[in-house]
């Protein structure tokens, strides 16, 4: 699993990753209410606004990690935004994007580098 | 992502932040501290705001509402109806006809008929106890000081206030303070609890039935530790108080009100007795009343409405509002909005020209570009439950 300093994590199969928010993001925003990926066949770039979540408190973007196209959202946090609280590495996964380019994801931090900048 | 951007904050540089009495308590209840009108003020506990919330929907929260202000009233002259027509100078509402031991909503207004803070007003027998917002209270006690002090003396009282709300706060409340089940709605009495000479009234602002206690800074950490001994009861944060209040209908001074609303438009004229109104005994004679009584006459341009969401997506303050899914100019404006956790669906209050605002009517709040449907529903979103009815 990998990290980025904007609180997503991903994990890859072949050229497809699935992207969520981590727990330390999900406990910072509180109960989500609210959560709305990309449409599936979108085109993004790195820094992109891909998905949008909504706690009681704030709505805060969730930002493309890497550049490729959206393959697949997760209907059950559309249903059921508290997943993403529950289960943030898990079922509260977000999207899967399909890698432009898949040497990107490597260079996207470890555990241990992303651990050191939560702190 | 980016961090949450409409978190609960203050314009206040963190060292200056006080604290109120009951600080440590929400330290070791492990509670999420933000920075709130001046103060340091648990947003959330562990539980987090959704369950809070229900929480007090269901059993018994309670909120630490220290923060605001708490001011007497007395008539240099020994006798309360100067008060109270003192009070009417700067107040739109009948104070001369609240009985003593009620306590009574009001509000401030300004030369334009803007509000300048919204109140809860005690007799207290001899003194008018009066309950201010934080942001506001220094600007209150200033305008108090300013406009009354040629016939009242006005008094900072340093006490904390507790609120327990919902519909097991007076059972949790009567173990230490069997009196408080003989109350009803917006009663006021002086009782002991745990030796601390307190000040309950039968109040809150959360739509449920409950209490606010007034005492020493002293006391203040026991009675609420003892309280939170009651298993009904739980601490609930800032966050949970404003999706409460919101459900509940109920106007965020700062958000729903300010100095450019009027109490017409604010749908407050029901707090402006008849004895204020035009023909009444004391017609108007407070700040902005030619404005504000010629508006109940014959309507405003825009009135705060209830709106609830058709879909999932949350619709915040500021949001502007449409009348069509195309029209180019806004109609109006969210003024407060959020989840709410118990009508479980995204809820708002927000200005509208009356045309608009007509329970059943869709209008679009626009988000991240689009115009979602939302609809005109009367207010509260969730019925009140205060304690009414005939006194024994």
């Amino acid at each position: 699993m990998k990290f980025t300093d904007e609180h997503e994590w991903l994990t890859r199969d072949g050229d497809v990753a699935t992207v969520g928010i981590t727990e330390h993001a999900a406990t910072q925003l509180g109960d989500l209410v609210f959560v709305e990926p990309p449409k599936v066949g979108t085109a993004l770039k790195k820094g992109d606004a891909a998905a949008v979540v909504e706690s009681v408190k704030a709505a805060s973007d969730v930002f493309a990690p890497v550049d490729g196209e959206v393959v697949e959202i997760n209907d059950d946090v559309v249903k059921n935004p508290a997943l993403v609280n529950s289960d943030p590495l898990g079922k509260g996964w977000l999207y899967r994007i399909k890698l432009a380019n898949p040497s990107d994801f490597d260079g996207l931090l470890d555990e241990d580098a992303y651990k050191k900048l939560i702190g | 992502m980016e961090p949450p951007v409409s978190d609960t904050s203050s314009p206040h540089p963190k060292s200056i932040l006080e604290r109120t009495p009951l600080y440590a308590l929400h330290v070791a209840k492990a509670a999420r501290v933000v920075p709130f009108a001046g103060y340091e003020m648990p947003v959330q506990y562990a539980p987090g705001v959704l369950k809070e919330h229900l929480h007090t929907r269901t059993a018994a929260g309670l909120f630490d509402v220290s923060h605001m202000g708490q001011l007497t009233v007395r008539a240099r002259s020994g006798r309360l109806s100067d008060a109270a027509l003192a009070l009417e100078r700067l107040i739109p509402v009948d104070v001369l006809g609240l009985k003593s031991g009620r306590q009574r909503y009001g509000l401030f207004t300004n030369q334009n008929g803007g509000i300048l803070d919204d109140l809860m007003i005690a007799h207290r027998g001899d003194h008018f106890l009066l309950v201010v917002n934080a942001a506001c209270k220094m600007a209150d006690e200033a305008h108090l000081r300013t406009q009354l002090s040629d016939t009242c003396i006005i008094e900072r009282l340093d006490r904390a206030l507790i609120a327990l709300q919902g519909p097991k706060a007076e059972a949790a409340l009567a173990r230490l303070a069997p009196a408080c089940t003989g109350m009803m709605f917006m009663d006021v009495v002086t009782l002991d609890i745990l030796g601390s000479e307190c000040f309950l009234t039968r109040s809150g602002y959360t739509g449920e039935d409950g209490f606010e206690i007034s005492v020493v800074p002293d006391s203040a950490s026991r009675i609420a530790a003892r309280l939170l001994e009651d298993e009904t009861v739980e601490p609930i944060g800032l966050g949970a108080r404003d999706s409460l209040r919101l459900e509940a209908g109920l106007c965020l001074y700062g958000s729903d009100l300010d100095e450019t609303t009027t109490p017409v438009e604010a749908g407050l004229t029901w707090a402006m007795q008849a004895a204020r109104r035009h023909r009444g005994e004391r017609e108007g004679g407070f700040p902005g009343h030619t404005i504000i009584l010629d508006q109940i006459a014959h309507g405003t341009s825009r009135c705060r409405v209830g709106l609830l969401a058709e879909g999932r997506a949350p619709i915040r303050a500021g949001t502007k509002l449409f009348t069509s899914e195309d029209a180019s100019e806004h109609a109006g404006a969210v003024t407060s909005g959020g989840f709410g956790p118990t009508v479980d669906r995204p809820i708002a209050m927000g200005y509208l020209p009356p045309s608009a605002a007509a329970p059943g009517t869709v209008v679009f709040a626009e988000v991240r570009g689009k115009r979602l449907p939302m609809i005109a529903t009367p207010l509260p979103f969730v019925p009140s439950r205060f304690k009414r009815g005939q006194r024994r």
